[in-house]
């Protein structure tokens, strides 16, 4: 019974509805609320690179970058362009997937450490343009951003953001569950393990891995506005390498090719910093060693880790 | 006229010639072995006509058209599918999932769809897993369905790789050693399979170091010794050719073999 609920397809969903649902019960104040807002938003962002790196088994040391584009196509828009953020947010997602798309198609020749090392130098051009560009960007010292505006409702305060995120979410995790169930999905899983497989039975493995590419970097875009738009002001750290690296690290914590995989991880990410300013001075070095204790004890990742042991027990 | 085509085809490796010359021609429903000896660049003939080598010179005939160059995941859509001789699995899918993937081209899947689940996409993987399971059936794993690849056997893993190619609804069958690493009861499964493709108009083309399945199941032979082809005819008649026995055994097996032969 138990196990059979584990393994139905549509179990994370619920079960991350219930903990959307559970979590402004017990916070003790908006403080946490906004926290959990960040995991949801990271988590968003991790999802996208899951679809690309635990499915498809193609790794994107940029994918920062498509978050920046997000963030600063809310920002842009309605500074510059008079458009409204809403309308901005959406545009800079699909703009996003457009510049996937053509970035894309020659970088996704290349395998393994090349096509991390071609994602790397991606995602750096990016932040340095939205450091340079100073009359556009606003360049280090970043931009403010406007308040998102839905059929005349002003998105605002902690509790608002925290379930827009949330919904963002639910909708990301939907969709990525969808896709592991369809043939594309199942195309993607294949070529991961074997590429010349894959072709041999007809898949055309550079338009997959494409594909994963564009949707990875539309919902790193979407992450990236709504981050904006909740923070009310973006600097050109969010696309930087250090955030790409934190984006891998979720996923791979978390544990690849898993939708709650993403979330845990993302949580990990982003609570576990909160939690250690305890720790004043050993704070990263404290991050670190966590990073390299749990990849250790759980290499596959937390999530599948714990449901393998899970399903195991009740079996 | 015949299905596949192949004349004068050839590919070096860094001024190494691994395949040199080589012609044959395959018909419906025919089983065509390819043997030799290791290193005989049998593998590398599969691979130059099945798409994941280019040929240096040399042209590929399908049904008339010519195909030498193409990719693999185009030239399986003309009815050319393969198996591996390292096994190429996706060993983090199911027995059926792996068949379900090998059913792609079938499959009518657009990416949007996919993404919003609507009703078509579950339409489609009904159809799909249904095919995929009796074509299991057909190779007699359907017990395997719901096991993960990588925990079946080597035996069992050889004939889910015939499975997938075969969901491709091929016209042309390449199977790279598909006895290799088998027992005997697994490799009897695997000649009455292939015997069986052969006989509803699907024609294979095996390379097999197995003698006996060769010798049993093949229509004609092509023997390969460095690259080239040394003789190729009837099994009976490849077999007796002291040629192909040298190049096995060396020039002391065929006194052997003169010997034997009175």
């Amino acid at each position: 019974m138990l196990a059979t609920i584990l393994r139905a397809r549509f179990t994370p969903l619920l079960a991350l509805a219930v903990l959307m649902a559970v979590i402004p019960l017990v916070a003790p104040s908006a403080f946490y609320l906004r926290v959990a807002a960040l995991v949801w938003i990271f988590a968003l962002a991790a999802l996208g690179l899951t679809i690309l790196m635990g499915y498809a088994g193609q790794v994107s040391l940029g994918h920062a970058g498509f978050l920046g584009l997000g963030a600063y196509g809310v920002a842009i828009g309605p500074a510059h362009l008079g458009l409204s953020p809403v309308l901005s947010l959406f545009l800079s997602a699909a703009a996003a997937g457009l510049i996937a798309y053509v970035v894309g198609r020659p970088i996704l020749r290349l395998r393994g450490y090349y096509l991390a090392i071609a994602t790397l130098g991606f995602g750096m051009i990016l932040a340095l343009v939205f450091n340079s560009e100073t009359a556009i960007t606003g360049g280090p010292d970043g931009m403010q951003v406007a308040r998102l505006t839905v059929f005349g409702w002003r998105i605002s305060g902690t509790q608002n953001w925290y379930w827009v995120a949330a919904g963002a979410l639910l909708i990301g995790a939907w969709i990525a569950l969808n896709l592991v169930a369809s043939p594309t999905g199942r195309a993607l899983r294949a070529l991961h393990d074997s590429e010349v497989a894959a072709s041999a039975v007809g898949v055309d493995v550079s338009r997959k891995k494409l594909a994963a590419f564009v949707i990875g970097a539309v919902y790193a875009a979407f992450a990236g506005g709504l981050l904006a738009a909740m923070n009310g002001l973006i600097t050109p750290e969010a696309a930087g390498f250090m955030h790409s690296i934190e984006l891998v690290a979720m996923v791979i914590i978390g544990g690849m090719g898993s939708v709650i995989g993403a979330v845990v991880g993302a949580a990990f990410l982003v609570v576990l910093p909160q939690a250690l300013t305890a720790f004043q001075d050993y704070e990263q070095a404290l991050l670190g060693l966590l990073i390299m204790v749990f990849m250790i004890l759980l290499p596959g990742g937390i999530v599948p880790t714990a449901r393998k042991w899970l399903l195991e027990r009740l079996s | 006229m015949s299905l596949l085509s192949v004349s004068n085809i050839g590919i070096s490796f860094g001024g190494v010639v691994a395949v040199d010359e080589v012609s044959f021609q395959v018909a419906p429903g025919e089983v065509f072995s390819i043997i030799g000896p290791n290193g005989a660049g049998k593998t590398t003939l599969f691979n130059l006509v099945t798409g994941i080598y280019k040929p240096l010179h040399g042209k590929v005939l399908l049904d008339g058209a010519e195909v030498a160059g193409l990719a693999p995941h185009l030239l399986v859509r003309r009815g050319m599918a393969r198996t591996f001789q390292n096994l190429q699995i996706f060993f983090r899918m199911s027995a059926l999932e792996n068949v379900m993937v090998g059913c792609h081209l079938a499959e009518r899947s657009f990416l949007l769809a996919d993404l919003l689940g609507l009703p078509s996409v579950g339409r489609q993987n009904r159809l799909t897993r249904e095919r995929a399971m009796a074509l299991l059936t057909r190779v007699g794993l359907e017990r395997h369905a719901d096991t993960e690849a990588g925990g079946l056997s080597y035996g069992v893993l050889k004939r889910l790789e015939i499975a997938r190619a075969l969901a491709a609804e091929p016209r042309i069958l390449f199977l790279d050693e598909p006895a290799a690493g088998c027992n005997a009861v697994e490799t009897e499964a695997i000649d009455h399979l292939i015997v069986e493709i052969a006989r509803s108009g699907t024609a294979v083309v095996l390379i097999e170091h197995d003698m006996k399945l060769v010798m049993r199941i093949s229509d004609r032979v092509l023997v390969l010794a460095q690259g080239r082809p040394l003789a190729e005819g009837a099994p009976l008649a490849v077999r007796d050719n002291p040629a192909v026995i040298a190049a096995y055994l060396g020039n002391h097996g065929q006194k052997e073999a003169q010997r034997a032969h009175g």
